[in-house]
C-alpha cells in the first residue's frame, strides 16, 4: 500500500465523488440508494412537476409509507378510514406521485412495507460502502451496515430525485472507540443513550462518527443499527460501522442483497472497506461500556440521561435546565426509579426490530402490565410482525396486556394520532425526549425495550435487571 | 430562491439553548404536502395556549417583534429532524437570519437551500445579542459580517458556494442539471468497475 492510510467514510465519500470539491464549489455526490417516505416527498415531487423533470434513476429508489400511517388492524387493513384527514390525503398523495413518476412504492398494504429505516436492511438494499439518503434524519441507522447514510430536507430530495446526487461539503470525522463488555441487562441502546450523556446533544455536530473497537464488533445488526439510529441525536450527520463477517451474514441471502457471482464480488470490494490502520480521525473519544448501566433519560433531549439507579442531577440557577425539569415534573435529587408512569411505547427506529420485541417479551413472558399503563408494541415492519407473530412473541404481549399493532413509525412522533397525553409519563423505545414530541404536554423518558418492559410491569420506572432471571 | 445580500433588522431573542424542530414546528402540522401557510404553527406550543390564544409573553407574540427578521437564539439552534417545514415556517413568519453560537446542521442546510441565513457567531457576541433583544443589527452577507449597534463588527462562517447562491439566488437543482454530462459519466464509469 503506497497511499495514505483512510477511514471507513473516505473510502466511502472518495467512490462517490462525482465532481471533486474545490475552495468555491461542494463535491457533487452520487446517492446509490434513494428511500423515500410520505411526509417529506410531496414538496419534491410538486418541484419536479413544476420543471417537468423525471425521476432520475427509479432503480435506485424507493418509496414507502411510516409516519403518517395508522397502526390499528382495521385501518391498514379492514377498511376503515385513517382517523387524520390530512394525514390520509398525504399517504394517498405520496400513492399518486409514486404512480406518476413510477417510483416503486411498498404501500399500505404491502408485506413489505415498515419504517423506511428497518426495511432498507431488511431486503438487503442497504449495503456496505452505498450513500444512502432519505428526508428523515434517523437516516444514519443505515450506517450500522458501513453505508454513508444521512438524512436531507425536502429540498435535497428533490436534487436526487431529479440527478441521483447531492452538493455537499465533505464532513470531518469522529471515532467512537468502545471497550469493555456490556453488562447483563445493559443493551446497545443504553450504551448509545451513554455516549450521547458523554458527548453531547451537539458533540456530533459537522461530523460522521465512525463507532469502532471490541465492544462494538460484539454488537448483532440489530444492535448496530439501534447505535447508529442515534447519532443524530449527538448532532452527527451520520454514524458508521465497519462491515464485518456479522453485517455479510445479515446480508446473505436477503431479497434484494446480491446473489451468486455478483454477491462475491461485492464481498470482495466490502472487505476493503474497513478503516486502513493508522488512519487519522479529526477527533476520537473513548467510551468505557463496563461502567454503563441501563440508562434513562429525564430531560427534554437526549443528553439528559442518567443512570436509572441514580439520582436526577441538580443544576440548580441553569434556567434551561430548571425549565426542563417543570417540563418533565420531576424534581432535582429525587431517584428517577420508582417514579409512577402511564404509558409504554416499544417501537420506533430505533428499537423496533425482532431483537428488541425480543427483549420487551422476556420481560413480559408470564406477567401482566400494570392496572392503568397503556402499553403499545408497535413492530418496525410487517415482516418483523410476522416473525414476531410466528414465535409466538404477540401472545406474549396480549397476554400481558399490551397492544400488537401494524408496523410505523406511530408514538415515536405520533403524525398518525398515536398520543401520548399531557402531563402523561412515557417510558420509550424511541429517540427524542423533545417537549411535545409525543404529544403536547407528554413527558418522554427513553430507554431500552427491557427497561420499557420492565417499567409497564410495574407501573413505575424499573431497573429491567430486577425482573430478568 | 430567494436573494439575500443584506439584511437590517430588530432582533427577536428566544435564550433557550437546545431549540429543536419539534419546537420550532410540531410533527402534527407536518401532514401538509406544500409548503405555504406554516408560519402560522411556528413554535406553535409556546406561541398559544390550550385555548389557541397568543401568550402575551412570548417574544414573538410582543408589538415589537412584529416585522423583526432576525432571530437569535441560544445554543444548538435547530437540532432534531430533518423536516424543512421548520425553515419555511420561519421564512413564512417574515425571518430571514437566525443567530446562534451552534446551529444542527440538517437545519443549516435546509436553511441555506431557502434563503435562511444561518449566523454562527463566538458566545461574547451570542452572549451580548442575547442580552440586549430587539437592538438592530446590520447583515452583510458578501462580507458574512453581522454589525451591532455598538459598532462591533464580528465575521461569520459562510461557506463560498452557499454565500454566491443566497447573493445571486442561484437555484442549486439547476446548478446540479448543468453538471448532467459528469453524472452521466460518473454512471458509466460505475457500471463497467
Amino acid at each position: 500500500m503506497t497511499s495514505a492510510p483512510l477511514t471507513l467514510f473516505e473510502k466511502v465519500w472518495r467512490r462517490h465523488e462525482v465532481v471533486l470539491e474545490t475552495a468555491d464549489t461542494p463535491a457533487v455526490l452520487y446517492i446509490d440508494l434513494h428511500l423515500v417516505h410520505e411526509v417529506t416527498s410531496p414538496q419534491a415531487f410538486s418541484v419536479l412537476r413544476e420543471r417537468g423533470l423525471p425521476v432520475r434513476r427509479l432503480d435506485l429508489t424507493l418509496a414507502t409509507m411510516d409516519h403518517s400511517t395508522p397502526t390499528r388492524t382495521e385501518q391498514v387493513f379492514g377498511g376503515a378510514p385513517i382517523a387524520i384527514d390530512s394525514a390520509a390525503k398525504q399517504v394517498r398523495e405520496l400513492e399518486i406521485n409514486c404512480a406518476a413518476f413510477g417510483v416503486e412504492l411498498l404501500g399500505l398494504r404491502s408485506e413489505q412495507r415498515g419504517i423506511v429505516h428497518v426495511i432498507g436492511p431488511e431486503l438487503g438494499l442497504t449495503q456496505p460502502g452505498k450513500t444512502v439518503v432519505c428526508g428523515d434524519s434517523h437516516t444514519s441507522t443505515h450506517g450500522a451496515l458501513g453505508a454513508l447514510a444521512f438524512g436531507i430536507g425536502t429540498t435535497e430530495v428533490g436534487h436526487v430525485l431529479a440527478t441521483q446526487c447531492l452538493l455537499q461539503r465533505k464532513p470531518k470525522t469522529l471515532a467512537i472507540d468502545v471497550s469493555g463488555r456490556l453488562r447483563t441487562g445493559v443493551t446497545a441502546k443504553d450504551l448509545i443513550l451513554a455516549i450521547i450523556g458523554q458527548i453531547g446533544v451537539s458533540g456530533g455536530t459537522g461530523h460522521v462518527i465512525e463507532y469502532r473497537g471490541e465492544t462494538i464488533e460484539a454488537l448483532d445488526m440489530d444492535e448496530r443499527m439501534t447505535v447508529c439510529n442515534m447519532s443524530i441525536e449527538a448532532g452527527a450527520r451520520a454514524g458508521m460501522i465497519a462491515p464485518d463477517e456479522t453485517t455479510y451474514a445479515y446480508l446473505s441471502g436477503r431479497a434484494r442483497a446480491p446473489k451468486g457471482a455478483a454477491w462475491e464480488k461485492a464481498l470482495a470490494d466490502w472487505r476493503t472497506l474497513p478503516t486502513d490502520p493508522g488512519a487519522r480521525f479529526d477527533a476520537e473519544v473513548s467510551v468505557d461500556a463496563a461502567a454503563i448501566e441501563p440508562m434513562i433519560t429525564y430531560g427534554t433531549h437526549p443528553g439528559m440521561v442518567m443512570p436509572i439507579s441514580g439520582y436526577v442531577p441538580d443544576r440548580r440557577g441553569d434556567a434551561m435546565f430548571e425549565k426542563s425539569l417543570a417540563y418533565m415534573g420531576l424534581t432535582a435529587g429525587n431517584p428517577i426509579k420508582d417514579h409512577p408512569i402511564n404509558v409504554v411505547f416499544v417501537g420506533s427506529c430505533t428499537n423496533s426490530r425482532l431483537s428488541d420485541l425480543r427483549s420487551a417479551a422476556d420481560v413480559l413472558k408470564g406477567r401482566r402490565i400494570a392496572k392503568g399503563v397503556q402499553m403499545l408494541v408497535v413492530p418496525g415492519s410487517q415482516q418483523i410482525k410476522k416473525a414476531a407473530e410466528a414465535e409466538g412473541l404477540h401472545r406474549i404481549f396480549l397476554d400481558a396486556g399490551a397492544e400488537w399493532r401494524e408496523s410505523g413509525c406511530s408514538m415515536c412522533l405520533g403524525m398518525n394520532g398515536d398520543l401520548v397525553g399531557k402531563g402523561q409519563y412515557s417510558v420509550s423505545t424511541s429517540n427524542r425526549n423533545f417537549e411535545g414530541r409525543q404529544g403536547i404536554g407528554a413527558r418522554t423518558l427513553l430507554a431500552s425495550p427491557a427497561t420499557a418492559a420492565a417499567s409497564a410491569v410495574r407501573g413505575r420506572v424499573t431497573d429491567p435487571r430486577e425482573l430478568l432471571s | 430562491m430567494n436573494r439575500l445580500s443584506a439584511l437590517r433588522s430588530r432582533t427577536v431573542v428566544l435564550p433557550a439553548t437546545n431549540i429543536d424542530t419539534d419546537q420550532i414546528i410540531p410533527a402534527r402540522f407536518l401532514t401538509t404536502t406544500t409548503r405555504e401557510g406554516l408560519g402560522q404553527h411556528l413554535f406553535s406550543e409556546w406561541r398559544y395556549d390550550a385555548q389557541g390564544a397568543a401568550r402575551p409573553d412570548f417574544a414573538l407574540n410582543r408589538p415589537e417583534a412584529q416585522g423583526c427578521r432576525i432571530l437569535v437564539a441560544g445554543r444548538n439552534f435547530g437540532c432534531g429532524s430533518s423536516r424543512e417545514h421548520a425553515p419555511w415556517a420561519l421564512l413564512d413568519c417574515g425571518f430571514q437570519a437566525v443567530v446562534s453560537t451552534e446551529i444542527a446542521d440538517i437545519f443549516r442546510n435546509n436553511s441555506l437551500k431557502n434563503g435562511l441565513l444561518p449566523i454562527i457567531v463566538d458566545e461574547a457576541t451570542s452572549a451580548w445579542l442575547l442580552a440586549h433583544p430587539g437592538v438592530e443589527v446590520a447583515v452583510d452577507v458578501e462580507a458574512s459580517t453581522l454589525t451591532l449597534p455598538t459598532g462591533a463588527v464580528v465575521r461569520f462562517p459562510l461557506e463560498a458556494f452557499a454565500r454566491y447562491c443566497l447573493i445571486n439566488g442561484v437555484d442549486e437543482l439547476g446548478f446540479l442539471l448543468g453538471r448532467m454530462s459528469a453524472i452521466e459519466s460518473y454512471e458509466t464509469r460505475v457500471a463497467n468497475r
